[in-house]
């Protein structure tokens, strides 16, 4: 067998296996990004509700004025925190949750409150906006731990770098966070 | 407990069921071919009923596979739900089908006062929810993230397809062994006798006996090995309900007040029961730790939901309690 043949057979197996480990990167990476999407579909979904949950508790005589601004504030934060990549934003989204919770805690007090028909929808949606977000955040902290340790180990870290396959942050969920929230939303 | 138990117990319990599915299917072969030596007297009429066995539980399977779902559906009179029915129900499956990863299932009404819930479907892309109203109306919000995350466990698990074939494949030997009976008792014994001056008779007589018993013992076999796979799939699909909603008390309420509820699923029967998420027909409960029972006791299943949160186990009497109807 001539010399050049072997030559080019390795560099066919060499280029195949390149190739090969280029597209399982692409793949993994997209499935990062589809799964970051999923979350920024709800967290959009979670800040069109808010206004109308605002406007439809603040008409409440003596209600905490306090809360409400919170809520608004940090909204207007994760709106914009949201082009300050993941870390960011997963932090403002956290602050978002809370104040949100502290919101729910003093609804609690006002009983006409918990009986208006339009309150209890809108906190149902924002429940179960709040779930999948935590549920998304799970799937996609999962997509990016799979991405970032196939970057990170060999033989695919030989060509991560050099291609331009740089390492993603998780969507943190704040400690107590964790749990999913405790908010009474027996309707009957 | 670990989360790598959840996937380990997941394989195990896999393979075991297939295992379990494989020794059905021996089974019907093997009264397949006894009985059809034991009437023809010859080895080609018994491979040819093993055949006809085989492809009996065969064809079964197959319509069960493509239409099972339809038809389990239809017999408890489910209901399609639409978003101004039950917002907070599609709510509730929505989100646990992000946690679970799979696709949107079509979700079920059935009108019925008895709290109880089923999944049904050949694959997660062609899978049903079924809940009866009664369900709805006595459970809150974390406690039906309970139930829904354990029949969506069902679902990614394919316990939804198994249970559509074991059930065919356990009716289709009782369905054979019927037949067999019934011929033997018309005259099926004459036939073989008049052959046996032919000779070679021996071990006619023999296959026949043994069909004969393995007739009557087969489908209570197959029957105690369906409910040992039904028994341990719900404790599976409890473990990864919680997994999913990381949340043990909502399922662990869900299954104490279902338990202290009297009332009886109408639309139930023996052929639907092992589907539900409790075992619907009551009088069964009270032997529920027997080998007949398709659930196990729902104390037991509270209890392990314990372990994994390293709470004291309970007794059968503070149930009650803990369903808040004391």
């Amino acid at each position: 067998m001539q010399p050049w043949i072997v030559i080019a057979i390795v560099v066919v197996v060499i280029v195949l296996f390149v190739v090969g480990i280029y597209n399982g990167l692409i793949g993994r990476r997209n499935r990062v990004d589809e799964a970051l999407s999923q979350i920024e579909v709800q967290l959009k979904r979670r800040w069109d509700l808010i206004p109308n949950l605002v406007n439809a508790v603040k008409g409440y005589m003596g209600f905490e004025q306090k809360v409400l601004t919170d809520v608004t504030e940090a909204r207007a934060n994760a709106v914009s925190a949201g082009a300050q990549g993941v870390a960011a934003q997963a932090q403002a989204e956290n602050m978002l949750t809370s104040t949100l919770r502290s919101l729910f805690a003093v609804v609690e007090n006002y009983p006409d409150l918990k009986a208006n028909q339009n309150v209890l929808e809108l906190q149902e949606q924002l429940t179960t906006t709040e779930n999948q977000i935590s549920f998304s955040r799970q799937h996609y902290n999962a997509t990016v731990l799979d991405y970032n340790t196939a970057i990170q180990t060999i033989p695919s870290v030989l060509i991560a770098g050099p291609l331009g396959f740089t390492k993603r942050d998780f969507f943190d969920a704040e400690p107590e966070a964790a749990q999913v929230p405790k908010v009474d939303l027996s309707l009957g | 407990m670990a989360r790598e138990s959840f996937f380990e117990q997941q394989a195990a319990n896999r393979r075991q069921s297939w295992l379990l599915a494989l020794a059905v299917l021996a089974l019907l072969g093997v009264l397949g071919y006894t009985i059809g030596f034991g009437v023809s007297g010859e080895s080609a009429g018994g491979l040819a009923t093993t055949v006809g066995a085989l492809g009996l539980g065969t064809v079964l399977s197959l319509g069960s596979y493509f239409a099972g779902d339809k038809l389990v559906l239809a017999a408890s009179g489910a209901k399609p739900v639409s978003e101004a029915d039950a917002p907070q129900l599609l709510n509730v499956v929505r989100e646990l089908t992000i946690a679970a990863n799979v696709p949107m299932p079509k979700v079920y009404l059935i009108d019925d006062t008895a709290p109880n819930a089923f999944a049904t479907g050949r694959d997660p892309q062609h899978a049903s929810v079924a809940i009866t109203t009664g369900l709805l109306q006595k459970l809150d919000r974390e406690e039906l993230q309970g139930v829904i995350g354990h029949e969506l466990s069902h679902v990614r698990n394919l316990d939804i397809r198994f249970a559509l074939l074991v059930g065919v494949l356990v009716g289709s030997i009782a369905l054979l062994s019927d037949f067999f009976l019934r011929f033997t008792f018309w005259g099926g014994g004459r036939r073989s006798g008049s052959r046996d001056r032919e000779g070679g008779g021996g071990l006619q007589v023999l296959m026949f006996v043994v069909g004969l018993v393995l007739a009557i013992v087969a489908p209570i076999i197959a029957r105690l090995v369906q409910l040992a796979v039904s028994r341990q799939r719900e404790y599976l699909a409890d473990a990864s309900s919680v997994e999913l909603t990381r949340n043990p008390y909502g399922l662990e309420r869900a299954l104490a007040k279902i338990s202290s509820d009297k009332e009886v699923l109408e639309v139930a029967n023996r052929a639907t029961q092992h589907l539900y998420f409790t075992n619907p027909i009551k009088k069964f409960e009270a032997r529920s730790s027997g080998l007949f029972s398709t659930h196990p006791p729902i104390v037991d299943r509270i209890n392990r939901l314990r372990e994994l949160t390293g709470e004291q186990p309970l007794a059968q009497g503070e149930i009650a309690a803990l369903a808040g109807l004391d």
